[in-house]
C-alpha cells in the first residue's frame, strides 16, 4: 500500500521516516532495560524519595549501562565478522 | 518474502532493498540489547566510575561464550530431534 506511488521525494521521506521510528524505538529498548537494572543496582530499599546517593549511584549506572552495550555492541559486530569469514573461508575450500 | 514482493509488483528494488537492510539493522540490535542485560547481569557489581579492565574481559567473554552456548545447544538440539525420527 505504501511504495505504489513512491517515488522521488516520498520515497526519501518514507525512508527517513522508517530510519526515525526504528532509532526511537532502540531509544525506548535502552530507556526501558537502563531503568529496570540501575534501579535493581541502586534502589536496595525503596524510602521517601530518592536520596543523593541513590541518585548518583543511577547516573553512574546509566553510563556504565551504555558504555556496556558499545562494548558488547563492538565485540558482537567482531564475532559477525569472524563467522562471516569463517563461511567465505569453508565455502571456498 | 515472496509474498511480499508479488503483493507489490510496482514496489520498486531500493526500496525493498532499503527495509530488508533496516530489518536487519534492527535484528542486530535487538541482539546486542539482549546481550547486554545478560551480560551486565553476569558482570557488574556495583556501577563505579568506569569499566574496569576485568569488568571488560568478561564481558566481551560472555558475549562470546553466550554465542558459543546458542550454537551448541541449536546443534545438540538438531541431534536429538534427528535420533527421533
Amino acid at each position: 500500500m505504501m511504495a505504489d506511488t513512491a517515488t522521488g521525494q516520498n520515497k526519501v521521506e518514507l525512508m527517513s521516516q522508517v530510519k526515525q521510528q526504528i532509532a526511537l524505538a532502540n531509544a525506548q529498548e535502552m530507556l526501558s532495560k537502563m531503568t529496570e537494572k540501575c534501579f535493581k543496582k541502586c534502589i536496595q530499599k525503596p524510602g521517601k524519595a530518592l536520596d543523593n546517593s541513590e541518585q548518583r549511584c543511577i547516573s553512574q549506572c546509566m553510563d556504565r549501562y551504555m558504555d556496556s552495550w558499545n562494548l558488547v555492541s563492538r565485540t558482537y559486530g567482531n564475532r559477525l565478522q569472524r563467522e562471516h569469514y569463517k563461511d567465505t573461508v569453508e565455502m571456498a575450500d | 518474502m515472496s509474498d511480499f514482493e508479488s503483493d507489490l509488483p510496482s514496489t520498486d528494488r531500493e526500496l525493498q532493498e532499503f527495509m530488508m537492510i533496516e530489518q536487519q539493522k534492527a535484528k542486530v540490535h535487538e541482539q546486542i540489547h539482549e546481550f547486554n542485560e545478560v551480560c551486565w547481569e553476569k558482570c557488574i557489581g556495583k556501577p563505579s566510575n568506569k569499566l574496569d579492565s576485568a569488568t571488560e574481559t568478561c564481558l566481551t567473554n560472555c558475549v562470546d561464550r553466550f554465542i558459543d552456548t546458542s550454537i551448541l545447544i541449536t546443534q545438540r538440539f538438531a541431534q536429538i530431534l534427528q535420533k527421533r525420527n
